[in-house]
C-alpha cells in the first residue's frame, strides 16, 4: 500500500504541469483505473449537504432570535 | 425579495437537482475522464467564494470609514458564505485531485492561497464571536486586508511552480461544455444569494432584538 | 510635525527599552529558542536539509516578531499609555508609524543575530550576497510590522488577545513569508539566482507599500472610539 503510495505521488510529479485549455476526449479513449464514479457523487453529495446544513442553521438561528423577540414583547406588554 | 424567497429556492433546488443531468450530457475531458465532471461545481464554487470574499472587504471599508450599520451586517453575512463556498471548493478539490494527480492534496500556490483565504474568512467569523467589545472594527479592518492580499495572492499563482488547471481553462472551453458550466454557476450563484438574504435577514433581525433590549433597559 | 511626532514616539520607546532590555532580551532568547526547536526537527544525520535555513530563519524572524509586537503593545496597556497616546494632539497616523518603526529597529536588532547564526548552524550561504539579502530582509520586516502594529495596536483593547495576535497576523502574513522563503532561497543557491531574487525584493516592496497604505488610512477610524 505504501509502495502503491510512493508509486502515485511520483505519478503525480511527472504529470504536464498546469494545463492550459480544455482538451476533449478522443473516440475510443477513456479507460479508468480508479473508480471515478463514487468521488463524482460525494462531491455532489458534499454541496448538498453544506447548503442544506447552513440553511438549516440559519433558520434555527433565526427561530432563536425570534422566540426572544416575543418573549421580550410579552414581558412588555404584561409590564 | 421576501415574497420571492420561497419560489427562488425551489428553482435553486430544481437546478441543482437537474444540473446532474446536463453535466452528464456533457463532452468527457481527455485525461481525466468521469472524474473532471468535478470541476463543474469546484470551478464556480471557487468563483463565488471569490466573489463573496470581494464583497466582504468592500462592505467592510465602508462601515469602517462610513459607519453605516447595513455595511457591517452585509459584511458579516458575506464572510459566513465565504466559508461555505470556501469549504465546498476545498472539499470537492481533493476528491478531484485524488483521481487526477493522484494525491489528496499539494502544496501548490492556488491551493495554500484557496486555503489562506479560507483560514482569514474562518479568523474573520472567529473575531466576530469571541473579540468582544471592538470586535466589529477589528473584523472590518481584517476583511480589508485580506482584500487587499488577493492580488498578491493571484500574483503568486503565476510565480510559483502550479499543478492546478489555469484560470484560462473556463473562457476556452467548448460551447458542449460551457453551457452546464455555466448552469450550475448559475445554480450555485443564486443559492449564494438566497443564502445571503437569509442571512442578512437574520443579522437584522439580531439587530432588532438588541435594540429592543436596549428599549427595554432604559 | 509627522516626522517630529513620529520621532518623538520612536523615542519614547527606546528610553524604555534602553532601561530594561526586557523585549529585546526576550525577543533575542525566543528567536534563539526557535532556531534550536527547528535543529532538531530538520537536521537529519548532522546535515541539514536543503533549503530549511530559508524556512528557518523567516519563521524565527515571524515568532519573534509576534512576540515583541504583543510586549510592546502589552507595556502600552498598563496605566492606559496608549490612550494617553492618541488623546495627544498629533496626527494619529504619526503614531502608528512611530510605534511601527520601533518594531522595525527591535526585529532587525534580531536579525542581525539570527542571519549569522542560522547560516553558520545550517551551513548555509546566506551571506553570499549580503547587500540583496539586507534588501530581503528589510522588506519583509517592515511588510510584517505594518500589518503587525496595526493589528496589535487594535487587540490592545480586545479579549483573548494574546490568542488573537497570531491567529489573524499568520494568515495574513502569508504572501510576506513565501515572497521572503523564496527569495532567500533563491540567494542560497549556487550560484545565486539573483534576477528571482530581486523579483521577490520587488513583490515585498510593492506589499509594503500597500500594506503600508491601507494601515495609514485604517489607523484613524480603527483607533477612534
Amino acid at each position: 500500500m505504501l509502495l502503491l503510495n510512493r508509486f502515485l505521488i511520483a505519478f503525480a510529479f511527472l504529470q504536464p504541469a498546469a494545463q492550459g485549455e480544455f482538451v476533449p476526449v478522443k473516440p475510443g479513449e477513456g479507460t479508468e483505473q480508479l473508480p471515478a464514479g463514487p468521488l463524482v457523487i460525494a462531491a455532489y453529495a458534499i454541496i448538498w449537504v453544506a447548503m442544506m446544513f447552513y440553511l438549516w442553521t440559519i433558520w434555527r438561528r433565526l427561530n432563536k432570535v425570534e422566540t426572544d423577540m416575543r418573549a421580550l414583547e410579552r414581558r412588555k406588554s404584561t409590564k | 425579495m421576501r415574497k420571492l424567497f420561497m419560489p427562488l429556492l425551489v428553482v435553486a433546488t430544481a437546478m441543482f437537482a437537474y444540473a446532474p443531468f446536463m453535466i452528464d450530457q456533457a463532452a468527457y475531458e481527455s485525461s481525466m475522464g468521469l472524474v473532471s465532471k468535478i470541476f463543474y461545481f469546484h470551478a464556480p464554487s471557487g468563483m463565488v467564494m471569490l466573489l463573496s470574499a470581494v464583497v466582504c472587504g468592500i462592505a467592510s471599508a465602508l462601515y469602517l470609514w462610513r459607519r453605516n450599520p447595513g455595511a457591517d451586517r452585509l459584511a458579516m453575512a458575506s464572510a459566513e458564505l465565504t466559508v461555505l463556498y470556501g469549504l465546498i471548493v476545498i472539499a470537492t478539490g481533493p476528491l478531484w485531485a485524488r483521481k487526477a494527480w493522484g494525491i489528496w492534496w499539494d502544496w501548490d500556490a492556488r491551493l495554500t492561497m484557496s486555503f489562506v483565504g479560507w483560514l482569514i474568512a474562518i479568523s474573520y467569523l472567529f473575531v466576530r464571536k469571541y473579540g468582544g467589545p471592538g470586535s466589529d472594527k477589528l473584523g472590518a479592518a481584517l476583511a480589508v486586508f485580506g482584500t487587499a492580499n488577493v492580488p498578491f495572492i493571484y500574483l503568486s499563482v503565476n510565480f510559483w511552480r502550479t499543478l492546478h488547471p489555469k484560470t484560462s481553462v473556463v473562457p476556452t472551453l467548448p460551447p458542449l461544455i460551457r453551457g452546464p458550466f455555466w448552469f450550475s454557476a448559475l445554480a450555485l450563484f443564486l443559492m449564494y444569494l438566497l443564502l445571503l438574504t437569509a442571512r442578512l435577514h437574520l443579522e437584522r433581525q439580531r439587530a432588532a432584538l438588541d435594540a429592543l433590549y436596549l428599549a427595554e433597559e432604559d | 510635525m509627522f516626522t517630529r511626532t513620529a520621532l518623538l514616539v520612536l523615542k519614547k520607546d527606546f528610553a524604555i527599552e534602553v532601561r530594561s532590555r526586557e523585549i529585546l532580551y526576550t525577543t533575542l532568547l525566543f528567536a534563539l529558542s526557535c532556531v534550536l526547536i527547528f535543529s532538531i526537527a530538520f537536521v537529519k544525520e548532522g546535515e541539514p536539509l536543503l533549503d530549511a535555513a530559508a524556512g528557518i530563519l523567516w519563521i524565527a524572524v515571524e515568532f519573534a516578531g509576534t512576540l515583541a509586537l504583543g510586549k510592546t503593545f502589552e507595556r502600552e496597556r498598563y496605566s492606559e499609555t496608549l490612550r494617553a497616546l492618541l488623546l495627544a494632539p498629533a496626527p494619529r497616523a504619526a503614531i502608528y508609524v512611530g510605534k511601527m518603526l520601533g518594531v522595525v529597529v527591535l526585529l532587525a536588532v534580531a536579525e542581525a543575530l539570527l542571519v549569522p547564526l542560522v547560516a553558520l548552524l545550517f551551513h548555509a550561504p546566506l551571506l553570499a550576497q549580503p547587500l540583496l539579502l539586507m534588501a530581503l530582509v528589510a522588506a519583509g520586516t517592515i511588510g510584517f510590522s505594518s500589518v503587525g502594529t496595526l493589528f496589535a495596536a487594535m487587540l490592545v483593547r480586545a479579549r483573548s488577545r494574546d490568542v488573537m495576535l497570531p491567529i489573524l497576523l499568520y494568515p495574513m502574513t502569508v504572501p510576506v513569508m513565501i515572497a521572503g522563503v523564496r527569495g532567500t532561497s533563491a540567494l542560497m543557491q549556487s550560484p545565486a539566482d539573483v534576477p528571482s531574487a530581486i523579483m521577490w525584493i520587488g513583490l515585498l516592496a510593492s506589499m509594503d507599500v500597500v500594506f503600508m497604505t491601507i494601515a495609514l488610512w485604517t489607523f484613524e477610524p480603527l483607533m477612534t472610539e
